[in-house]
Parts: C-alpha cells; sequence; structure tokens
C-alpha cells in the first residue's frame, strides 16, 4: 500500500500525516514538494494542514495554484483516494475538487481543542471501519473553518449522502450550540460526488496514539486501507 | 496602466469580521453606522496600453486567483 504527502511552505501537519499513513498502511509515505510536476504512483494522497504560503490571500488559495496540484487533480479524476484535512482542506475547495468555501470561525478566534463528531456516512472509503451513528473525538485547530456553501449545494450534499461528519456533542446532538465554527447545518467534511475525495477540518492524524489523548482517528485511515485493498 | 481591484463578500454571506469592526465602532461612540462588510483591495501594475485587454486578463485573475467566486464579489477599476 503506498501513500503520499503533499508539502507546501507553511504546512505543519505533515509529520502527524506521515505517522498516521504509516501507521496504517505499514510503510512510509512519499513526501512530494510542492513544486513538482509529477507524483508517484500511489493508493492514497493526504494534503495535510498547517498555513501553506502564510494563509496569503485566502487559506488554501496560493498552494491550490502551485505546480503539484495539477498532478493531484488528475489523480482525483482517476479515482485515487485523496484526502485533505485543515488546510488540506481549505486547499482542495480552493483547487476545485470539493465545492464550497471555508471561511472565518464566527467566533473570530482561532479554536485549539477537541471536539465529538458524528459520522454520517459509514459507506465511504474514509469511514468503512466506523459503525452507523458512531461520534468520534478529534482534535481541531483552526481559525478558517467555517464551512459555506449556498444552499443548493448543500441540499445536494446532504440528498446525496456527501456530508460524512459533522459537529456535535458527546450525545451525538447536531444543533446551533454543537456548531463549533459557524459552519453551514454543522458540517466538519464532506466529499466529492465520486467519493474518492474528501476534506475535513478536524485532524484524525492527532487521534492515533494514546498519548494524543485518543484514538479514534484510527479508524479513518484503517478505512482507506481497507477500501484501497 | 494601473488596475484596481475590491474584492468582498457576497450579498448573503455573513461577514463576522465585518460585524466585529461594526461592534467595535459602536463602542468608540458611532452610532450612525447601519452596517460594516470589510473586503479585499488589490492595485496591479500593468504592461500596456489596451485597456480592453486589461480589463480582460484583470477579470481572469480574478476568475483564477484573486477572488473566490463561491463566496466573494469583484469589481475592477483600470486607471
Amino acid at each position: 500500500m503506498k501513500s503520499a504527502v503533499i508539502l507546501f511552505p507553511g504546512i505543519n501537519r505533515e509529520n502527524d500525516a506521515i505517522a498516521a499513513l504509516k501507521q496504517a498502511t505499514g510503510t512510509e509515505p512519499t513526501v512530494v514538494w510542492h513544486g513538482e510536476t509529477e507524483l508517484p504512483k500511489t493508493d492514497i494522497i493526504m494534503v495535510p494542514g498547517g498555513f501553506s504560503y502564510g494563509d496569503y490571500l485566502r487559506c488554501g488559495a496560493m498552494a491550490a495554484k502551485s505546480p503539484i496540484m495539477r498532478a493531484v487533480a488528475e489523480r482525483a479524476k482517476a479515482g485515487v483516494t485523496i484526502l485533505g484535512v485543515c488546510n488540506g482542506f481549505q486547499i482542495l475547495t480552493e483547487a476545485g475538487l470539493l465545492p464550497g468555501a471555508l471561511m472565518r470561525n464566527a467566533s473570530l478566534k482561532f479554536i485549539c481543542k477537541n471536539t465529538h463528531l458524528k459520522i454520517e456516512n459509514t459507506d465511504t472509503r474514509f469511514t468503512n471501519q466506523y459503525k452507523a451513528g458512531d461520534v468520534v473525538d478529534y482534535p481541531v485547530a483552526h481559525h478558517d473553518g467555517n464551512y459555506f456553501a449556498d444552499s443548493d449545494t448543500l441540499d445536494r450534499l446532504e440528498g446525496e449522502g456527501r456530508v460524512v461528519l459533522r459537529y456535535c456533542d458527546a450525545d451525538g446532538t447536531i444543533d446551533p450550540a454543537t456548531n463549533l465554527n459557524g459552519s453551514q447545518r454543522n458540517i466538519a467534511g464532506i466529499i466529492n460526488e465520486a467519493g474518492n475525495v474528501l476534506g475535513m477540518m478536524p485532524h484524525p492524524e492527532n487521534a492515533i496514539d494514546p498519548l494524543h489523548g485518543g484514538t479514534d482517528g484510527r479508524n479513518l485511515f484503517k478505512s482507506l486501507v481497507e477500501a484501497a485493498s | 496602466m494601473k488596475a484596481r481591484v475590491h474584492v468582498t463578500l457576497k450579498n448573503g454571506v455573513l461577514d463576522p469580521q465585518g460585524k466585529a469592526v461594526h461592534h467595535a465602532l459602536q463602542g468608540l461612540g458611532f452610532d450612525g453606522v447601519n452596517d460594516v462588510r470589510q473586503g479585499k483591495f488589490i492595485e496591479l501594475e500593468l504592461d500596456g496600453t489596451d485597456a480592453a485587454k486589461a480589463e480582460a486578463e484583470v477579470k481572469e485573475m480574478c476568475e483564477k486567483l484573486l477572488a473566490n467566486t463561491v463566496i466573494e464579489d469583484y469589481s475592477i477599476e483600470l486607471a
């Protein structure tokens, strides 16, 4: 099982992404620099979190136009599994691989803590190891995670089962009070139409070791491996 | 030639930063402000003298990079 981690200047979660992919796949991922134009042949591509290009212009805007993203878009079209976390989610929306946009948190505050999430669809290559209705605990660390899309797009995402994760409380309650950052309809993660690209704000790669305080994120990476094998 | 680009949030898109600025203005005693929307101003120094061509090119820049048309509108002014 081969995987790749895309590295942009200003990214800071690449080592966490590498650790999670290594734990799940058993092999060291290839790290690909943003200036490259070609990707090695892999089953999984991960776009990690951080502050690519210092979040200049808009979060993810510059990274989305960097040379390697053309190759990532081609792989997305070819059906390769692509996971974008935090800044990675912002980059995938800016690149047009996922609908909508991530705006400043409604509270205007940088939010760095653990949050509960409901797995809304377990029939995806990212969540097949979870059970329907599972509530998981992942960390978040972002300033711009407030998901926005127009209501037609939101209806379509919901109708097609493409909202994969939503912010909730420990009991799985999804309402304005459990909406971490003001996201439309508590959305924390979505997949593309073909189901091979997932973008999410929370960090499953930081919930894979008891020393992280929890291991709820392991099943997400196990799901990728299960789907690709 | 100079191009000045204003990028603003679309109507209907909540602007928490604008709201915070509005709140701060009220705190300073500026009671006559009904609403605040925050945006970006980008100034470009361009080659050439053909205004129509420049405008078309800046429009493409806005569509491809300077604005995110999911949430933002833009306007272009040449000088």
